[in-house]
């Protein structure tokens, strides 16, 4: 047993943490808050460069064939760096869909191009609130030609290529739904800019008005692929938000050490410093249980479900509790527009809904832990 | 990265299974897979009895305190060979609460501090549970504090002579030996004339009171010093050096008390699978438990994989560190929480106490009346927090109104 990355992942940790440190300050993500454009397009094309992106593609897809726990730990530095990049769409969810249910044509069409950052992928699922179940899912393909709205889609405006969750029969039930490729150039789509909460990560609503659609997977396996492609994506964007609370709790602790209240830094007082070991003990629980979900999806144990649900709901839990009190220690500084201190916040809890909200994620848990237990 | 057993690992678990399967006191199992909080009830039989039984029958086979060398009496084991002791011996292990001070506090503060013939004589039969040690620390003016102690330890020709009274100490009223943390320098620095001495509890002198605790049973005791006369050779490390020894064991405390430390979570779980709520359906089903319910998941989960990447470190080599402060912290409010929870879906029920009418043998009702101390014993809540804060965060330091006074010019209410 042993219950740490290895030398070699800690050391791609460094780089990775080193490279961010260097390109991607919170200048960056300041920067397309702000409205210069959707993403960074330089740091993308970075990433890509250092074979981040690649990192568990296949060689003979264009990546670099590592495994899961070094991709685990590039994601938990593009978490600390609130990265402005659409790794979570193109590569935690759309390269994982093509690598588990792609065939060979579209792994070779589309890979290689993740890999190199060519192409921006993105997971279009979702159909405006309370839009996510199979019961409300709408949208349909017949004759190859999509059509419905789906809204948000995570890095919608930037994306070229999208895999859609939609029926290929009418009806309610998970067995009329299918997963989609769709290529967003094509014609019969309309794109619109939504306003959000993290505008550091852009997100659009699509409108298919018969786009062409290629079925990847089953038919009738839309759903059961959706939903395991979600419980990758909850373990990998979990580190991401592990490096968030990492690096907020570091602020606050940074701040309280440098500001002076009545006499004192204000870490010294307890309110302040009880607060920010709270917020350590959220961070810890939430790494610890990420070492549990990054073994789980390394060897596609068993336990995968319930470890992907535990790293959710605790990471979910940590990042927005270490943000919210980074404001907090920062007093009024805190909850100005040039403090960092709200990019931290903006992303803990756009991070907390994108992949479904915490009620799904505890209700996940709780209906695997049952399972498990009863199995 | 690496959850499952390594070919040693996996030869040294079926080792030990074998091993617990043909020697455990099965005819316990019943009783101990429900023991709760406060001891344990095995029905007629003599609890201490029992667990030194065990203890004995592991101890002859080699498999008492793991990871002590073999000549004091252990196994010499690596700690996640400790690990997969602990996880095999399952319910077993509530037997042994009546060493944990022993084997996880006194024993590795001896092993640390003491000449080598105290060590060969005193730690075997310690390890065997022939002889149970106990922790004379806490005083009515030293809790948090601890530095704060008055009890006095008096030079006398070859001998020490101790004066004044502890608290809170668990076990004594049963130990045959405790270790006691004494001033020896009231003109110095609080932390600096402080002399740590191991004793027999029947030394002449010594006056053990039981105290009721607030759940009704009496495990603490106050133990008073009337002239105890003690030779020099009881000391345990240098004179006016006891706080630096007394660190030995409260670090070891950290890591036997917190470490692999449950919040309670499976428990709360069963009860919820089962429970009717009054509409009918299971209390597993509703949308408000199964929140509260995934949050102690989660910390239960969290709490044992930061007790594992502890275990993995000192693997490495690495020392515990402060880190390991977040086990007791975690587990001691969530227990109290659970156990307010599980009462509250119980109803005005919730307030029955009696074991053969309450839900899981009253359970939840003795923990609720336990759990308050969980979060004072070993190092109160907000002393964990002020250990995180300044010992792993970096924070400054409390102001504190004792700093460098002599201990006999700081102010007392
Ligand atoms: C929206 C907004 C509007 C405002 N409008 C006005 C206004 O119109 N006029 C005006 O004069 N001011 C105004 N303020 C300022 C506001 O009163 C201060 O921000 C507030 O008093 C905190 O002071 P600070 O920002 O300097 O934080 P600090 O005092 O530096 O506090 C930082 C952190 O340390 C903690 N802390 C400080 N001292 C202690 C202590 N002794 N014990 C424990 N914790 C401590 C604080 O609670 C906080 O968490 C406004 C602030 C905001 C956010
Ligand atoms: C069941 C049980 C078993 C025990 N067994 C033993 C034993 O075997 N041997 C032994 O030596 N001791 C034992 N203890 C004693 C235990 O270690 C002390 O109770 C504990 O350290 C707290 O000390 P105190 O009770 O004097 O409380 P105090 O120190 O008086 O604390 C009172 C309150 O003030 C708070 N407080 C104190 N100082 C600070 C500070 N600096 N900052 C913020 N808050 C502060 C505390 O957190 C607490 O909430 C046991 C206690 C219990 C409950």
């Amino acid at each position: 047993m042993d219950f740490e990355f290895s030398a070699e992942q800690l050391q791609l940790r460094n780089e990775a943490r080193r490279y961010l440190a260097d390109k991607c300050p919170t200048t960056v993500p300041r920067a397309v808050l702000e409205g210069a454009g959707s993403y960074d397009k330089a740091l993308w094309a970075g990433l890509a460069e250092m074979g981040f992106l690649g990192a568990a593609i296949p060689e003979e897809y264009g990546g670099l064939g590592l495994g899961y726990l070094e991709l685990c730990v590039i994601a938990e530095e593009l978490g600390r760096a609130i990265a402005p990049v659409p790794v979570s769409s193109s590569i935690f969810l759309v390269a994982e869909i093509l690598k588990a249910a792609g065939s060979e044509a579209q792994k070779k069409a589309w890979l290689p191009r993740l890999a190199s950052g060519e192409v921006i992928g993105t997971l279009a699922a979702i159909e405006g609130m309370g839009g996510g179940r199979p019961s409300t899912l709408k949208t349909q393909v017949s004759g190859g030609l999509l059509t419905g709205d789906k809204s948000p889609v995570l890095d919608g405006d930037i994306a070229n290529l999208a895999v859609v969750l939609a029926r290929h029969a009418p009806g309610r039930d998970e067995a009329g739904l299918s997963l989609y490729l769709v290529d967003l150039y094509g014609p019969g789509i309309e794109r619109t800019v939504l306003e959000t909460i993290d505008p550091s990560r852009s997100q659009a609503s699509l409108s298919f008005k018969g786009a062409k659609a290629e079925r990847i997977g089953a038919e009738g396996e839309g759903w059961r692929l959706y939903e395991a492609a979600l419980d990758r994506a909850a373990i990998l964007t979990g580190f991401e938000q592990i490096g968030g609370a990492d690096r907020a709790l570091e602020m606050a602790r940074d701040y309280a050490l440098q500001r002076f209240a009545f006499g004192r830094a204000i870490g010294s007082f307890q309110a302040i410093k009880h607060m920010l070991a709270d917020m350590y003990v959220s961070a810890t629980l939430a790494r610890s249980n990420g070492y549990f979900g990054a073994y789980a999806l390394s060897t596609g144990s068993a336990d995968l479900g319930e470890a992907a649900a535990t790293v959710r709901v605790s990471a979910t839990k940590a990042f927005q509790h270490c943000a919210k009190n980074n404001i907090q220690v920062h007093g009024g500084m805190g909850f100005t527009w040039a403090m960092d201190c709200h990019l931290f916040y903006r992303r803990s809890n756009l991070l907390a809904l994108t992949l479904g909200g915490q009620n799904e994620w505890e209700d996940k848990l709780i209906d695997r832990l049952r399972a498990k237990n009863a199995a | 990265m690496n959850f499952d057993d390594t070919p040693q690992e996996a030869a040294f678990r079926a080792e030990a299974r074998a091993w617990i399967s043909a020697n455990g006191p099965r005819h316990l199992l019943p009783h101990l897979e429900k023991a709760g909080f406060g001891g344990i009830e095995l029905d007629g039989l003599d609890p201490m009895q029992e667990a030194k039984a065990w203890q004995k029958k592991k101890y002859e086979a080699g498999w008492a305190c793991l990871h002590w060398p073999k000549a004091y009496g252990g196994r010499g084991a690596t700690p996640i060979e400790r690990v997969i002791w602990g996880q095999e011996e399952g319910p077993y292990g509530a037997l042994s609460g009546t060493f944990i001070i022993g084997h996880g506090m006194c024993g590795p503060t001896v092993m640390d501090w003491a000449d080598e013939e105290t060590k060969t004589k005193r730690l075997p039969p310690l390890a065997s549970g022939e002889e149970i040690w106990c922790q004379l620390f806490s005083e009515p003016a030293g809790g948090s504090d601890l530095a704060g102690l008055r009890t006095k330890a008096e030079k006398d020709g070859d001998d020490w002579v101790i004066n004044g009274q502890k608290i809170w100490t668990s076990g004594a009223h049963y130990s045959q030996y405790g270790i006691v943390i004494t001033r020896t320098d009231p003109d110095a620095p609080k932390h600096k004339g402080l002399t740590m001495f191991y004793l027999r509890m029947d030394t002449p002198g010594v006056r053990i009171v039981p105290i009721k605790q607030a759940n009704g049973q009496s495990g603490f005791n106050e133990v008073y010093f009337d002239n105890v006369r003690l030779p020099d050779s009881q000391r345990l490390g240098a004179v006016n050096d006891g706080w630096k020894v007394s660190l030995t064991t409260l670090m070891n405390e950290r890591l036997s008390i917190g470490s692999g430390m449950s919040a309670g979570f499976p428990d709360i779980f069963e009860f919820c699978k089962e429970l009717e709520l009054s509409d009918g359906s299971l209390a597993i089903n509703d949308r408000g438990v199964r929140a509260k319910l995934a949050d102690w998941a989660c910390r239960q989960s969290g709490l044992k994989y930061t007790g594992m990447r502890a275990i993995s470190a000192l693997s490495r080599g690495e020392t515990p560190g402060p880190e390991n402060s977040i086990g007791k912290l975690v587990a001691g409010s969530s227990l109290q929480e659970i156990a307010m929870f599980a009462l509250d879906l119980q109803g005005q029920a919730g307030v029955i106490a009696d074991p053969k009418l309450a839900a899981m043998g009253a359970k939840f009702q003795a923990q609720l009346m336990r759990s308050p101390a969980t979060r004072v014993e070993g190092g109160t809540d907000e002393i964990l927090r002020n250990i995180i804060g300044e010992r792993v965060l970096g924070l400054p330091e409390d102001m504190r109104a004792d700093k460098g006074l002599p201990f006999n010019k700081i102010p007392t209410a």
